[in-house]
């Protein structure tokens, strides 16, 4: 699972966050008491679909502004470590 | 006169006729942060010389006679709003040198009225925590007994109101956030409906449960704040077109006609629920009566999947929050582990270094709960037990005009006291929670205090976009109780 979420966590960690995680596996297990036949399930509280606007030309703000917190840079791309070995 | 015991609504009073000047009131804030936050610790940042130059421009305004209502005020931001060129971190590790390039749409409303910013609240690591016990930095500690914990997530802009630091905050409410820390705090916080406030620009945890609003004094400042705060964004597609009033005007309606004529509703399932201290449960009552002496109808009424919204709301949030967080990425803001060789590698030592325990742990839920052949046993019901739980508050209102609770089953608990055990943390959420999967507005109010000197604040919640019968029933209830205008001693 760790795995999944990328994350790089250590056995020690690892111990520790099953007992956690499976004491609240079993606590949230309760869900499976109620009875849910037939209802629609509700992915949001807001009561909107299909927010639309007007498709206006707007400036960018740019490489300089887009890239300025970029933990590696070279020009206008970011710099990412090997992806094919 | 002690310029920081002003409440939003006396310092504009007192702007306005020029009596006081921003600097003047700005630096008594700073002042005050100078002299405790040491101990407090309810600020990542504060910029003195940028608040001062803040405040010398709002008073230039202010002189011309172009002041509008925040214009000159000092106001706590939690530091989960994107301010432009002011660094922004959300008490994490992974964000901890990020200066953003633009301002939320919250900020920018302040900035136009040429509020004065004064700092960046401490909080639980991206929103995640009832405690402020996870901010990558320091724990904050609550004003009235430093011991204890200020509540969270929003602890930092809750402790700031409450040890006068400001004259208001911005918090943000995902599960509690605004309402708990402002309850052990002792002073009024304010979850609006969901969509009333824009969340351009304010860093996601759960999307379709986070929402903006006040932690302020009293209910006056807190109705002010959501004037200006409230609103439709074009730039945020959850942003509700709904029209927005002038919720001042709740309090001239409760001078007008008190409460009469107000139902409000007890769930009875609440009464069976374990682990509610007597205090809070004998403040809960008495908090009733006084409702009931002016003019409202206090009324049984059932919500009937009380004990599933614990588990419902942590199947979903950690959900939304695992989507959400994969940006942290390393790749276009934030830290990145420098050693790793290949991309994924990278990721990951990027996530865990960056990232603290609690957000693992709230990732790897939601990643399980998302995840092939468990979607439909988690996230699938959990969404549907939701869509049971926001049936049963329409089915309330139907019976009452506001819905009455405690906000938290005990006072603020001992730093250090429930780090170790995550899940009695999550119960501890149990009133706050439904407010958020049901999208309905909800206000803290200070009730009561402890024999231990720790406040103790009660909920009101009402149907969507009501927040005005909040105000109202807020006001009154607080000029009964009095409660408002107590100062810890720092």
């Amino acid at each position: 699972m760790a795995h999944l979420a990328r994350l790089d966590v250590d056995d020690e960690l690892k111990e520790t966050l099953a007992g956690q995680l499976s004491n609240i596996l079993d606590y949230i297990d309760a869900l499976k008491d109620v009875d849910v036949e037939g209802v629609t399930p509700a992915s949001g509280a807001a009561f909107m679909n299909n927010v639309l606007r007007e498709d206006e030309q707007k400036l960018s703000p740019g490489p300089d502004v887009t890239l300025a917190n970029a933990p590696e840079r070279d020009q206008d791309f970011y710099v990412v470590p090997r992806v094919v070995k | 006169m002690n310029l920081h015991t002003l409440t939003i609504a006396q310092a504009q009073d007192l702007l306005a006729k020029k009596e006081i000047s921003s600097v003047e009131l700005t630096r008594a804030f700073l002042d005050r942060i100078d002299k405790y936050d040491n101990t407090i610790s309810a600020f990542i940042t504060v910029d003195p010389e940028l608040a001062l130059a803040q405040a010398e421009e709002a008073d230039q305004i202010i002189a011309k006679g172009e002041n509008r209502p925040f214009t000159g005020i000092p106001v706590a931001l939690k530091d989960v709003l994107c301010t432009k060129g002011v660094k922004t971190t959300c008490a994490s590790k992974i964000l901890e040198n990020f200066v953003p390039q633009y301002d939320a749409t919250v900020v920018e409303k302040f900035k136009a009225q040429n509020a004065v910013l004064i700092g960046k609240a401490n909080m639980d690591e991206f929103a995640m925590g009832s405690s402020t016990e996870n901010s990558a930095f320091f724990p904050t500690r609550n004003p009235w007994n430093t011991d204890h914990v200020p509540g969270g997530s929003s602890g930092g802009s809750a402790a700031a109101v409450a040890a006068r630091f400001c004259a208001g905050a911005v918090g943000t409410d995902t599960g509690g956030s605004i309402r708990q820390p402002a309850s052990h705090c002792g002073v009024v916080g304010l979850k609006p409906t969901y969509g009333r406030v824009s969340r351009f620009g304010v860093v996601a945890y759960a999307s379709s449960l986070d929402q903006v609003g006040p932690i302020t004094r009293d209910v006056t400042d807190a109705a002010m704040m959501l004037n200006l705060m409230g609103g439709h964004d074009p730039k945020d597609s959850t942003s509700a077109p709904e029209q927005m009033s002038d919720f001042t005007q709740g309090i001239a309606m409760f001078k007008d006609k008190g409460l009469a004529g107000m139902t409000a509703g007890i769930p009875k399932e609440f009464s069976s629920l374990q682990g509610i201290d007597p205090q809070v449960s004998a403040m809960f009552e008495n908090a009733q009566k006084r409702l009931e002496g002016l003019g409202v109808t206090i009324k049984e009424i059932s919500l009937p999947h009380t004990n599933y919204v614990v588990a419902a709301y942590y199947i979903i949030a950690p959900c939304e929050a695992s989507a959400n967080l994969a940006r942290f990425d390393g790749v276009r803001y934030g830290v990145r582990d420098m050693d790793s060789d290949d991309l994924i590698e990278m990721y990951k030592k990027t996530k865990s270094k960056g990232f603290g325990l609690e957000v693992q742990r709230r990732i790897i839920i939601g990643t399980y709960s998302l995840s092939s052949g468990y979607y439909d046993a988690y996230y699938g019901r959990a969404s549907q037990v939701r869509a049971l739980i926001m049936d049963d508050f329409k089915r309330a209102f139907e019976e009452c005009d506001i819905i009455l609770s405690p906000v938290a089953p005990t006072p603020a608990f001992e730093i250090g006291e429930k780090v170790a055990d995550p899940l009695t943390m999550y119960l501890s959420d149990i009133f706050t929670l439904s407010c958020n999967l049901a999208g309905v507005p909800g206000i803290s109010v200070p009730a009561g205090v402890s024999s231990s000197g720790l406040p103790m604040g009660f909920q009101m919640m009402a149907p969507h976009f009501d927040e005005m019968s909040l105000i109202r029933a807020g006001y009154g209830f607080e000029q009964a109780v009095g409660l408002g205008g107590e100062l810890p001693e720092l």
